[in-house]
Order: structure tokens, then C-alpha cells, then sequence
């Protein structure tokens, strides 16, 4: 089938010839292609996937290589597409291209002249944004085609796609590190009791993200959350025999719906009051007073509440740790490279909306910025006290999604996402040599008990993970420099005013992340071996994937080079480029945001902490590694009381979840149960005690009332008075059904009578 | 012919089912008060729908007539489950949910 | 109860037209031999009665139907309920291995309460009812059938060509007139028929009728799942 849509696809565009924008244009309208091909695989899996020879991996293979092409194609479509945008002065053109891309399709059919077809379909708007490419920067539109789903009233729901640089690089991230990931798989569940069932939903995942960045309509992006959800929930309990599984797939599922009502509800702002469901028409009107500060700051603050739960934002990140339950290479794809982010994606997408609710523009100090920054330093704190090296992981996840929150936040859009798609490579990179590590030392994460000593043993496991950490860390040139480094500036620079707190926050964990990082270094491949198996390098279907993502955390960075400062002198078509083919450039859409540009003292600051990190955490597990022990028996945390407290306090994670389990919820528990119990013993009390009060009726009761004054009435009364309603209430829970039917019919009734007489 | 002789007819015969609902003791008897029910509002729809001179009314008595026939078998499947089980079909004794 | 609304019904068919025409009469006696039915379905103390006494009153509405001109659905609730549902109910009543004599047993508790309830919303509903349609009347046919001389004209004047193609001088010229008009009868009465019917179902409520079928076939499933013996 694939071979099928290449061909067609190159016969397109051979036929067309000439002009090389119609050819090119083809994928990026026919994006839809590119989720559907996991969605049909996963069907394939599920049906046929036992029988076939290895048990439905190969189908899962071919579909995400399928999916890995073409989104590589997309990417060339979409870069040419937007090298060919000749910038000119006619602003005017391009305005009105815009309204006729994101306007009434109907009207734009009979208005357009590059008109081929009026099948509701925008997808011209793509030829007539090339045609008339305005503005001085070179105005370049998304693709969108889309058709209407369904209407109520005057408000039409769209289901359609939007291709724009975003979406082409969530395209290309999600399916290089999901073929990698399948391809590390293969080795890694081999033998598994569910192996099929595995790869089925790692189509599904694909799938299923793959129409979220796709999606051009905000019910659709809703549909696509809900699904990676789901098959999130899924594979984190891969493993389903051990309840500490379930549970923490329990955990991720009911974490993850707190935020998912926080979607709904914003989704459900933004389409009654703007009136349409399309992303670009939206970010137009918020973006031009479509609707009043008020309604979007209500909104963004509950699309806030879902970028926390699936982004693992505090307060809502606890499940993000536990759910490195699934299987590790899992954890690389959905917990670390790609569903995780989908948060950050909503906010990118949706951008004009949270720019305006939250006064990005204008504030110095705003919720995303705050909520970024806070749990950047509170994750990063965390990850310093684990044993389990996934742990570790899974906190600087956490931590580096707050870095991309806090970085949009800041106003640096370009700086987020480009952190966004490096931290991909890196981050998946590191937990899949987790994960080959814990292959190899008998499926234990216990960097403290299993490991050490490693560097000798896998040294190719080593390197890969050394590049990782070294990305991670910020060590020039790797690609996490440049990315945190273009955040420090943003958040130093802000947009009219700068954000100094959040500088300093980005300074801190700048340090914390490198010092953590170097700890598991240490703990995982210096000292000696502390485990009791044969440690050795994976074999070639685990060791490419980590080949190839170390060397993207090498070179990602180079994709964003600085074109300011000590930089000044790179050639156009090498500096900036992510900025170039990401950053929207249609700014009736989307607000014209300030570059900080290269900033040496603060990159120089960041390589200083980084090093300064290193260098510390290197000094004091070098002590212990001569001593022979995982920390040192007179350390800080021995020696001084405060800090002891502190190391008790960071390994409970700060207690948030006694605070949910125990407090919130069994608070809530405990409270229902008590007033229960306050309400039965009254209930029974009143029986026994008071009966001659209650049951013997008014006159004993009347006649006390009157005797022993007002206030012992009042008691007595409220007592008697609840036991009488609790008596009457119990009364009515009998549990025979021809009872209810009764009560049922008599409330009938009784309102239809109610409502015959008001009406 | 009036509009309201039918709709009152079909009044009568709710309250009759819903007086068997309530009342009846044996399943199956508060199974046929069920169709009695069913069958009232199913007038009502055929008698609006000649109102209005539309045939919606007709189409969705059809639709009623069917679920009624699931209904129907399902609910006699349960009453022989509870019957199976307690050896008797007298809802008085089925009180699961008492609280 | 009864006796009330026997009387009311009573009146009503009088008051419906000026003359009491057939399908008046035809009604009352159809409502009053319902609701004695429906009445000795909920009060009997015997199962096998009730089931009998519920086919009275099925049958009767399906007869309503009938006067409604619904013949279809009038059709369908005989075969349907006459025929499955109520077959399907003494079936319970075998199985569940009722007495087949008089129960004395039959009632609970709640006879008050229900009788009370059933009044009340009776009382409700004939309010409400009356308030909004009082002697709101049915459409009437145009035409008392094909017979109708009348028809001609109307036919006519509506498609004025309609007989171009007969002779007149043949033989049996009027027998191909009467032919033509009673195919033609009840579009001109505005008569919903059968053909109405389904071209509405497969058309405009094509995906609730196989919503349906998905029910029905849920129930079955449901239904064998629910009674087979492990």
C-alpha cells in the first residue's frame, strides 16, 4: 500500500513538471496520510499480528518506517514551499490571503481565482498564499485543508489538517524517535508474554500523535489527547501482573483526566465564544480582539491545568516518575521524547491565545512563566535523591518540559519548541541506554545496588550515554547548549520588559541539571561493579538506536545556530535555520515576537555553571569511589541536620503525594466516612435516646421545648431534627426498586404540576 | 375525530401501567405494566404525527415497537436469572441495594 | 377511576363531531373495552388472565392504529406484540413456574401509594391536556374514499391531463377512470401510507433503523448470555 501512495506520489510529480510548488505542495495536503498508516497497522497488529511470523512487529516496522519517509518528504515539501516565499512589500496581499485561508470556505470558493475546486476544502489557499506572498518578512501561511464535521446551529465544527513548521517538526521528531524506539523494541521485549499487543499500541501511540500535531481543529486535537492518553494508560501497565503497574497506569489515567476537564473546558471557551473550531481562526480573533481579556485568560488558565497534567507540570507531575513502570523504551517515546510534550505543543499552537490571556507580551512575571520555572527547580531538586536511574530520568523530564513551559512562557516561542525537539533526541537517547543498561544488569534500575563500574564493561552504552548527559548538561557544542542557551537569553531579554526571576530560576537549574546528571555518570559507569551478572554492550538492534540519537543530540543544535553576536558572520542559509522554517511568519495569527538573539555573557554564564557542576559532583563521588561507597558516610546530609531534613524532604517528593493520597483524598474519604458515621449514630442514638422525644411525637417535644429554654431547644432540636430527616432518608433506601419507581412517578408528578402551574 | 380522545386514552393507560409498575409483585407482571406504558406512548406518537401530517410519527412508533421487543427479551432474561436464583420472581425479596 | 373516564371518553366522542359518525362509536367501544382490559392486566390474580387481558388491549390499539390510518403499524404491533412479545411473556410465566390459579399473593405493599400516584399524574396529565388542545381536531380525509365524486374534479383540476389518454367512447372507460383515481386516492386524502413510511425510514432515519438492528441483535446476545445455565 505504501509503495502504492510513493509511486502516486512521484507520477504527481512528475505530471505536473513545470511549476515546482504544485508538486511539491502535494504531501503537506495530504498530511492525513501520515497518521492513518499506524492507525491501519495498528488494525492489521491487532487482527493478524499473533500468526504472522514475528508476531506483528514487522508490521509495525514497516508502517513507521513508512510514516518516518513521509515525514521527511513533508519536511523538504514544506522547506522549499517556504524558501520559494519571496518576500514583498504588498502587505495587503497577504492579508487577504489570509482571510480567505482561514474564512468561510464557501464564500473562499467563489472568491478565490486559483479556484480548482468548491468541495469545502481550503487546501488552495496553499497556491494563493504562494501567489501572493506578502509582508516584509516574507508572510508564509499554513497549509490547511479541512471540511466541515458537524454543525449545531451556527457553529460548525472543521476535521482537518494544518501543516505548518510546528507541525513538520513534531512529524519528523515523533517518527524518527518512534522508528528508533520500535527498532530498539525488538530486542528489548523480545520474548514478551504481550509482545504483539506491544506493538500494537506503539502504532496506536504513533497514530494517535501524529493526528494531534496534524490536527487543524481544536475538537480534534482534543480527540488525538484523549487517544495518547489512553495508550499511555495502556503501555505504562504493560506489565499488569504486578500491582505497583496498574497502579502507577492508574495514577498516570486519573492525573491525567484532572487535566484533561481543564481541556475541555478551555476547548469549550474558546469554540462558543470565538465561534469556530479551526486553530488558525482562533489564534486570529484572540489575537485581534476577537473577544475580551477575560474569556481568554479563563481559558488559557484551564488549557494551563492540561499542559500541567500531561506535561508533568507541578502540580500535576506525580505521575510522570511513577509511570517509568512500563517498559523503558516506552518511557523513551511517550514519557520522555513525544506525548509529554504535547503539552507544550498545546501551548505553541495555541499561542496568540495564551499571549494575550496571560499579557506575555507585557508582563514581566506570568502563570506559565511561574509554573515552568517552578517545577524546572523542583524536579531538578528531586531527581538529585533517587536510586533508580529512570527516576533520575524521568525528573529531568519533568524538569526540562518546566524549561520549555517556562521558556514560552518568557515569550521565546522559538527557543521552547527548539528545546522541545533537541530534548527529544537527548532525553531519548539517555533512557534508551537506560534501558540497554538494565538489559544487561539483570532488568534492575538500582543505580546504587546493580551498577557501577560500567565505563569498561559497555563502553559503547557509555559513550552514547556520556553524549546524552552531555546534551543534557549544556556542554557546548552539543544541542543542548544552544537551545538553553537561546532560552536564558529569551527569559533575560522578555519582550517589553524582561524576566529577571525567571532568568535567575533557568541559572539555577542550568547548575542542578548538570550536577545530577554528572552523579548518575558516576554512580552508573565509575567505581566497581556492584551487581552479580556478566555486563556486556547490546547487540546491534539496541546499539543503533542509541548510535544514531547520540549522534542527533551532537548535531541537533547545529540547526538553530545564532545569527547575532560572535556569530554575526555565518551565511544565511546555515544560521537560524529552525527559526527560518519553524516560527510562523503569518502575524495576523500569531504575535510578532521579540529575539533575544545571542547573548555571550550568558553563555558564557551557562558553560560556567555547567562546568562549576560538574566539577563539584565529579570531586565528591571521586571521594567516594575511592572509599568504595555510593555517597559518603560523612557527608553533608550526615553532618548537618538542615540538610538531612532537607534530602528526608526531597526523597518523600516533597510529600505531594501524602498530600494526595493521604490528605486530599483520604481526607475526603475520611470525612465522608466520619459524617456517615456521625449521621448513623444519630440517626441510631436518636432512635434509642430520643425516642420518646421523636417517635412518641410533638407534644412531649413541644413541651420540653417550652420548659427548658431557648438554647438546650436548640440543641436538642437540631439534634432530634437530624435524626428525624436521617430516620426519614433511611427510610427511603430500602432497595426494593417498585419503591424508587414509585418515588420516581410521584417527583414526576409532582414537578409536572409545579410546571403546569408556573408556565 | 378530536385529538385529545386519543391522548387521553393514551393518558389512561399510562397510569394504569404505571399503577402496575408500582403495585405488582411478580416480574412479570411489571413487565406487561412496562408494555402497557409503552403502548400509551406510542399512541401518542402515531396521533401526532397524523396531526402534523407528517410520517415521523409512524417511523418512530416503529423504533418503539422494537426496542420494546428488546426490552422484552432481555427482561425476561433477568427475571429467569432471578428466578434461578432464589427460586422466585417476587421483587419484594430482590432488595440488593437496600442501604 | 374508571367509571370517570369511561363517561369522559363518552362525552368527548359525542362533542367530536355534530353527527356521532361511525368511527366515534368505533372508538368508544374500542377505549372502553381497553381500559376494563388494561385495568384487569394490573389488578388480576391470576398471571395467565393478565397475559390474555394484555392481548385485549394490544389489540385494541392496534385498531387505534387503524383509526389513525397507520395501517402498517397497526400491522406490525399484531405480529410484534400480539404475536412475539406477549408469546414471549406467557413463556416467562411457564418458566418461572407461576401459579396458574389464582395468586393471592400478586400485589405489595405499595397498592396505596401506587393508586394515589396513578390518579395524580391521570389528574395532571388530562389538565395539562385539555389546557392545550381542548377540541383541537384530527385532519380530516378530504374525500370519503375513492367512490368520492368529488375526486374527479379535484384530480382534474390539479393534473388536468389526467384522462387525455382514455377514450371516452370505450366500453369500460369509466371502470379505467375509477382505476386511476383510486391509485391517486390517497395521495389526494394526504394519507401517510405505507410507501410514505419506508421511504422515510430509509431515507431521512436510515442510521437510527440500524441502530436498531444493533440493538435487537445486543439483545439477543444479551438476552442468551443472561439465561443459558453455565
Amino acid at each position: 500500500m505504501i509503495a502504492t501512495l510513493l509511486s502516486q506520489f512521484n507520477m504527481l510529480a512528475v505530471e505536473s513538471g513545470g511549476p515546482v510548488l504544485e508538486s511539491s505542495g502535494w504531501l503537506l495536503e495530504n498530511v492525513w496520510l501520515i497518521p492513518l498508516i499506524p492507525a491501519i497497522s495498528f488494525v492489521l497488529i491487532i487482527l493478524f499480528g499473533k500468526k504472522a511470523p514475528k508476531e506483528g512487529a514487522e508490521i509495525g516496522m514497516v508502517s513507521i518506517i513508512a510514516v518516518l519517509v513521509l515525514s521527511f518528504l513533508t519536511m523538504t515539501q514544506w522547506m522549499s514551499a517556504r524558501d520559494q516565499a519571496v518576500p514583498t512589500t504588498d502587505g495587503e496581499a497577504a492579508v487577504a490571503v489570509l482571510d480567505q485561508a482561514v474564512g468561510g470556505s464557501g464564500e473562499q470558493a467563489a472568491a478565490g481565482d486559483s479556484v480548482d475546486d468548491g468541495a469545502g476544502e481550503t487546501a488552495q489557499s496553499f497556491e494563493a498564499a504562494v501567489d501572493a506572498e506578502g509582508g516584509e518578512s516574507g508572510q508564509y501561511l499554513p497549509v490547511v485543508r479541512d471540511t466541515d464535521w458537524w454543525s449545531v446551529g451556527a457553529l460548525t465544527i472543521t476535521v482537518g489538517t494544518m501543516v505548518d513548521g510546528l507541525t513538520v517538526m513534531m512529524l519528523v521528531t515523533v517518527g524518527l524517535v518512534s522508528t528508533l524506539v520500535h527498532l530498539f523494541s525488538l530486542e528489548y521485549v523480545k520474548g514478551d508474554t504481550r509482545f504483539t499487543h506491544y506493538y500494537a499500541f506503539l502504532s496506536l501511540f504513533t497514530s494517535a500523535m501524529l493526528l494531534y500535531v496534524v490536527s487543524s481543529s481544536l475538537l480534534q486535537m482534543l480527540v488525538a489527547w484523549e487517544l495518547v492518553g489512553l495508550c499511555s494508560f495502556v503501555l505504562i501497565g504493560h506489565w499488569w501482573e504486578e500491582k505497583a503497574n496498574t497502579d502507577a497506569s492508574m495514577k498516570a489515567f486519573l492525573t491525567n483526566r484532572v487535566g484533561d476537564i481543564g481541556l475541555l473546558v478551555g476547548v469549550t471557551i474558546l469554540i462558543v465564544t470565538l465561534g469556530t473550531s479551526d486553530v488558525l481562526e482562533i489564534n486570529r480573533l484572540a489575537l485581534n480582539g476577537g473577544t475580551s481579556h477575560l474569556v481568554l485568560l479563563v481559558a488559557s488558565c484551564c488549557l494551563m491545568a492540561a499542559v500541567a497534567s500531561k506535561s508533568g507540570q507541578f502540580p500535576l507531575h506525580t505521575w510522570l516518575p511513577d509511570a517509568m513502570a512500563g517498559p523503558t523504551p516506552v518511557s523513551a517515546l511517550i514519557h520522555a521524547a513525544t506525548m509529554v510534550v504535547a503539552g507544550v505543543f498545546l501551548i505553541a499552537r495555541l499561542y496568540p491565545v495564551f499571549w494575550e490571556g496571560l499579557s506575555i507580551g507585557t508582563s514581566s512575571i506570568n502563570l506559565m512563566a511561574v509554573m515552568g520555572g517552578f517545577t524546572t527547580i523542583m524536579a531538578g531538586a528531586l531527581a538529585f535523591v533517587q536510586r533508580d536511574i529512570k527516576k533520575v530520568l524521568a525528573y529531568s523530564t519533568v524538569s526540562q518540559l518546566g524549561y520549555m513551559v517556562m521558556a514560552l512562557g518568557v515569550g521565546a516561542w522559538t527557543a521552547g519548541v527548539f528545546h522541545l525537539f533537541t530534548h527529544a533526541f537527548f532525553k531519548a537517547c539517555l533512557f534508551l541506554g537506560a534501558g540497554a543498561l538494565s538489559h544487561a544488569c539483570h532488568h534492575s534500575f538500582d543505580m546504587k545496588a546493580e551498577m557501577g563500574g560500567l565505563r569498561k564493561k559497555m563502553p559503547l552504552t557509555f559513550w552514547t550515554f556520556i553524549l546524552g548527559t552531555g546534551a543534557l548538561a549544556g556542554v557546548p557544542p552539543l544541542a543542548g547548549f544552544w537551545s538553553k542557551d537561546e532560552l536564558l537569553a529569551g527569559a533575560w531579554a522578555g519582550q517589553e520588559q524582561g524576566y529577571p526571576i525567571i532568568f535567575i530560576m533557568g541559572c539555577i537549574i542550568a547548575f542542578l541539571t548538570a550536577a545530577y546528571m554528572t552523579r548518575v555518570i558516576w554512580l552508573v559507569f565509575f567505581g566497581e561493579y556492584r551487581g552479580h551478572d556478566h555486563p556486556h554492550d547490546p547487540p546491534l538492534v539496541m546499539a543503533l538506536p542509541l548510535l544514531v540519537l547520540s549522534a542527533l543530540a551532537v548535531i541537533a543544535g547545529f540547526f538553530n545556530l545564532p545569527h547575532t553576536g560572535p556569530f554575526k558572520n555565518l551565511p544565511d542559509n546555515i544560521a537560524e535555520r529552525f527559526l527560518h522554517y519553524v516560527e510562523p511568519t503569518y502575524f495576523e495569527a500569531f504575535p510578532v515576537v521579540k529575539h533575544s538573539g545571542f547573548i555571550t555573557w550568558i553563555a558564557l554564564l551557562s558553560i560556567g555553571l555547567g562546568l562549576l557542576a560538574i566539577f563539584t559532583t565529579s570531586m565528591y563521588y571521586k571521594k567516594c569511589v575511592a572509599l568504595g561507597v555510593t555517597e559518603l558516610p560523612n557527608g553533608l546530609t550526615k553532618r548537618n541536620k538542615l540538610f538531612a531534613a532537607g534530602y528526608k524532604f526531597l526523597e518523600n517528593k516533597y510529600y505531594l503525594d501524602h498530600l494526595y493520597t493521604g490528605i486530599i483524598a483520604g481526607g475526603t474519604k475520611g470525612v465522608i466516612a466520619r459524617a456517615t458515621n456521625w449521621f448513623n449514630s444519630n440517626v441510631l442514638d436518636g432512635i434509642v435516646n430520643g425516642a420518646g422525644r421523636s417517635a412518641v411525637a410533638g407534644g412531649r417535644w413541644t413541651y420540653k421545648n417550652i420548659d427548658q429554654g431557648v438554647v438546650d431547644a436548640v440543641v436538642k432540636g437540631s439534634g432530634t431534627g437530624s435524626s428525624g430527616v436521617g430516620q426519614l432518608l433511611r427510610g427511603i433506601q430500602t432497595g426494593k426498586v417498585q419503591q424508587y419507581g414509585a418515588l420516581l412517578f410521584a417527583g414526576v408528578t409532582v414537578l409536572a404540576a409545579v410546571f403546569i402551574v408556573v408556565v | 375525530m378530536l385529538l385529545n380522545q386519543f391522548l387521553l386514552l393514551a393518558a389512561i393507560l399510562f397510569c394504569i401501567g404505571v399503577y402496575g409498575v408500582i403495585a405488582r409483585r411478580n416480574a412479570v407482571m411489571v413487565l406487561m405494566s412496562v408494555e402497557l406504558i409503552l403502548n400509551a406512548v406510542n399512541i401518542n406518537l402515531v396521533a401526532f404525527g397524523q396531526l402534523h401530517d407528517v410520517t415521523f410519527g409512524h417511523v418512530f412508533a416503529l423504533f418503539v415497537i422494537a426496542v420494546a421487543a428488546a426490552e422484552v427479551g432481555v427482561g425476561l432474561a433477568l427475571v429467569i436469572m432471578i428466578y434461578r436464583n432464589k427460586r422466585s420472581v417476587d421483587l419484594d425479596q430482590v432488595d440488593l441495594m437496600k442501604g | 377511576m374508571s367509571q370517570l373516564a369511561f363517561s369522559t371518553l363518552a362525552q368527548l366522542s359525542a362533542e367530536g363531531g355534530d353527527t356521532l359518525v361511525a368511527q366515534n362509536i368505533f372508538f368508544s367501544i374500542i377505549a372502553i373495552i381497553m381500559v376494563f382490559s388494561a385495568i384487569r392486566v394490573v389488578t388480576t390474580k391470576n398471571v395467565v388472565h393478565a397475559a390474555l387481558h394484555l392481548v385485549l388491549v394490544l389489540a385494541g390499539v392496534a385498531a387505534i392504529y387503524i383509526l389513525l390510518t397507520a395501517e402498517f403499524i397497526a400491522v406490525t404491533q399484531v405480529l410484534v406484540y400480539i404475536g412475539a412479545i406477549v408469546v414471549l411473556l406467557l413463556f416467562g410465566i411457564m418458566l418461572t413456574e407461576a401459579r396458574l390459579g389464582e395468586d393471592q399473593n400478586l400485589n405489595n405493599n405499595y397498592r396505596l401509594p401506587a393508586v394515589i400516584t396513578a390518579v395524580a399524574l391521570l389528574a395532571v396529565m388530562s389538565f395539562a391536556l385539555w389546557d392545550q388542545f381542548d377540541d383541537q381536531k384530527l385532519p380530516e380525509p378530504l374525500f370519503d374514499g375513492a367512490d368520492d365524486p368529488a375526486l374527479v374534479e379535484y384530480a382534474l383540476e390539479n393534473e388536468p391531463g389526467l384522462f387525455d389518454e382514455l377514450d371516452p367512447q370505450d366500453d369500460n372507460y369509466d371502470d379505467q377512470v375509477a382505476e386511476i383515481i383510486e391509485a391517486r386516492a390517497s395521495l389526494f386524502n394526504g394519507v401517510q401510507d405505507t410507501e410514505e413510511v419506508s421511504d422515510t425510514i430509509f431515507s431521512t432515519y436510515i442510521i437510527p433503523f440500524e441502530a436498531i438492528s444493533v440493538l435487537l441483535l445486543a439483545a439477543l446476545i444479551g438476552a442468551i448470555v443472561l439465561a443459558r445455565k453455565e
